[in-house]
């Protein structure tokens, strides 16, 4: 992938926040300057504990360094957040660098992009020589088969689905059969939305996943969690809860081109361990980038 | 749902209660684990602060610190600024035109909830009413098949373009004139999602607004979303005048707080709430059973009238 395609692609957009000027130029770390950088956090959803902690932190060590101006004190903030997200192994790993069959679990909350993205992650390997299955195992929502075969065929792209209301884990079955046959190597799975809190209906994704584990021995696994970036404090909660029904590999994060920051990501990183992978840019399909450190860094305090 | 931000207002009044007199600065800090629980719950700084300053303003008079009760006191101030803020007692479902029919518009964010809402409400009102929902989402892939299923679903009017149709007005106009023609006396209008922040997609709302004259525009919003709410919001209401906002997926465990920064800038009545994905998940906003749910002290409402 391009290096600076994120910061390019936002550019525009960020800016709009007018909060770039928001750290100025200054020597003087008053108390309203270290009240001005929290809320700076906070307002990109990284959460009032968490942003106490980090402003804490950074005071911390710009007192031990002797640190002057606020410039240096976000380059400390900055070099403390590649620090913390840093230590998460993973972020931003290319998960078609891989001679190995593939599969691909995508799952979240309703309406964060999961089909979407399913068809961008399809054409991404696409492009990259591999043979993408797109796997329609959202058999719940109106229409959802319906969206992913518009891609499958905008893209050109196998989909395997089954009639509405069938059970998913027969359709993630049928597709690795078709794999298995010869009929593709990456196979993209397309989960019907739900709220982490429902027992159920996480018991059941928990059995799909479950099913195709077991089918693809040898195969390279992923579980992805999809979150929204305008996604508030809920999205650890989210990430906690899938997490733990699933064996979360990574997380998603999509319309990134919104002016929101996605802060609540340092959070699911950090208490989670759980790395980011791409980061959804748009409505079309080219518009998912490897999720870049730096660049999600300098988007929240730019 | 809510329980966290619930236990935060707790434990933030919890610091009161076992105190006789108050001092200010007893009320200060108080005050500022209600801003806590209120950032914590995604209520937007702005609003945070500007709610928190009203309840530290009102806390802090003689009578309530002099008073023999002042946690139950304060308690009941912040019940009534967070009832206050999210509408008094205005808001029961949609406010149909004197001459039918009625239009509503739905609009918000990609994936907030737009669809699924336009059909929970169609049906909702299918008992005195002729509801007719129209696809004006020819962007996203299978947006109109979506609203075509839940329509048939649910018993009621669907229209949408045909095959290959692209022409947004021209669809619109049609599907005034095709209302007309079957008696529908309302009308709601799906609308594709977009960001507040793409102009060229603002202003196709606009456009879309001109022609089709809605009774209601309403804003839908996800309970899940952060601090963004506020520009969201701003943008929508900026752009549109809306006249009502429904706030979805309601159903989990995310605090809502998104919601008191859309009443903050739009000061339009909440409409529904949505709780689930089923077409019967809805219902209809009620400020004091939220500020109740969000405060978790069912003796409040009885409390603050006393006061
Ligand atoms: N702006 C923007 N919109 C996106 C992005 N990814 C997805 N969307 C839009 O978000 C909406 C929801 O996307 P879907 O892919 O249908 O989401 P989903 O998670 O499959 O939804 P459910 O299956 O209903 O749970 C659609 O309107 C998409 O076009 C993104 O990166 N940026
Ligand atoms: N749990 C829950 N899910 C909901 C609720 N309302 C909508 N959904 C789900 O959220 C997802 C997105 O809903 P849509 O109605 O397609 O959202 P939209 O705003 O029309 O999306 P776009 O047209 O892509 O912008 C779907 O999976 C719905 O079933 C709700 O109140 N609770
Ligand atoms: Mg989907
Ligand atoms: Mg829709």
């Amino acid at each position: 992938m391009v290096l600076g395609t994120i910061k390019e692609k936002l550019a525009k957009v960020k800016n709009k926040l007018g909060i770039a000027n928001l750290i100025s130029k200054g020597t003087i770390l008053s108390d309203s300057f270290w009240e001005e950088l929290e809320e700076l956090l906070i307002q990109g959803d990284v959460g009032i504990d968490y942003s106490e902690d980090l402003v804490r932190e950074v005071k911390d060590r710009t007192k031990r360094e002797k640190i002057q101006t606020q410039e240096e004190v976000k380059e400390i903030l900055k070099e403390v957040l590649r620090e913390k997200l840093g230590r998460v192994e993973g972020m931003g790993k290319d998960l078609l660098a891989t001679e190995n069959k593939s599969l691909v679990v995508l799952v979240g909350v309703n309406g964060t992009g999961k089909t979407t993205t399913a068809a961008k992650l399809a054409r991404l390997a696409k492009g990259r020589g591999k043979r993408p299955i797109l796997v329609a195992a959202d058999t719940f929502r109106a229409a959802a088969t319906e969206q992913l075969k518009t891609w499958g065929e905008r893209l050109n792209i196998k989909v395997i689905a089954r009639e509405p209301g069938s059970d998913p884990a027969s359709v993630v079955f049928d597709a690795i059969k078709s794999a298995d046959a010869g009929g593709g190597d990456f196979l993209v799975v397309d989960t019907a939305g739900r709220i982490h809190t429902k027992k159920n209906l996480m018991d059941e994704l928990g059995k799909v996943i479950r099913v195709a584990y077991k089918e693809t021995p040898g195969w390279e696994k992923n579980v992805l969690l999809v979150l929204d970036a305008v996604t508030g404090q809920n999205g650890l909660l989210q990430a906690k809860t899938f997490g733990e029904a699933l064996d979360l590999t990574g997380v998603i994060l999509t319309k990134y081109d919104n002016t929101a920051k996605g802060g609540i990501l340092l959070a699911i990183a950090e208490q989670l361990n759980i790395p980011i992978y791409y980061v959804g840019l748009g409505e079309g399909s080219e518009d998912l980038v490897p999720f870049s450190v730096d660049e999600f860094i300098n988007g929240l305090l730019e | 749902m809510l329980d966290t931000l619930k236990k935060r207002f707790e434990k933030a009044l919890g610091l009161l209660k076992n105190k006789g007199k108050l001092t200010e600065e007893d009320v200060s800090e108080a005050v500022r684990e209600v801003r806590r629980a209120l950032l914590e719950g995604d209520v937007s700084l702005k609003v945070a602060k500007e709610l928190t300053q009203k309840i530290k303003e009102r806390a802090t008079q003689r009578e309530v610190l002099d008073s023999i009760t002042p946690a139950q006191q304060i308690q009941a101030i912040v019940y009534e600024e967070l009832v206050n803020l999210m509408g008094g007692k205005t808001s029961k479902g949609i406010v149909f035109a004197p001459k039918p029919p009625t239009v509503c518009m739905m609009v918000g964010l990609q994936g907030a909830g737009k669809t699924t809402t336009c059909v929970k409400i169609a049906k909702k009102l299918k008992g005195g009413h002729k509801p007719l929902v129209v696809a004006c989402d020819l962007k996203r892939p299978a947006a109109v098949e979506q609203l075509q299923i839940l329509a048939n679903t649910a018993g009621v009017g669907f229209f949408g373009p045909k095959a290959g149709e692209g022409d947004l007005k021209k669809l619109i106009r049609d599907a005034m004139e095709y209302a007309a023609s079957r008696l529908h006396d309302v009308i709601i209008l799906d609308t594709a999602g977009r960001l507040h922040i793409d102009d060229e997609l603002m202003r196709e709302l606009v456009e879309i607004k001109e022609i089709a004259s809605p009774t209601e525009i309403m804003l839908v919003l996800d309970a899940m979303t952060g601090q963004e709410a506020i520009r969201v919001a701003e943008a929508f209401h900026g752009e549109l005048a809306l006249t009502g906002l429904i706030l979805t997926k309601m159903d989990g465990d995310a605090r809502g707080g998104a919601l008191l920064s859309a009443k903050a800038v739009a000061d339009v009545p909440v409409k529904y709430i949505g709780v689930g994905e089923k077409l019967d998940d809805i219902e209809v906003f009620d400020p004091e059973q939220m500020a109740q749910r969000i405060l978790g002290m069912g003796d409040l409402k009885a409390l603050a009238e006393k006061v």
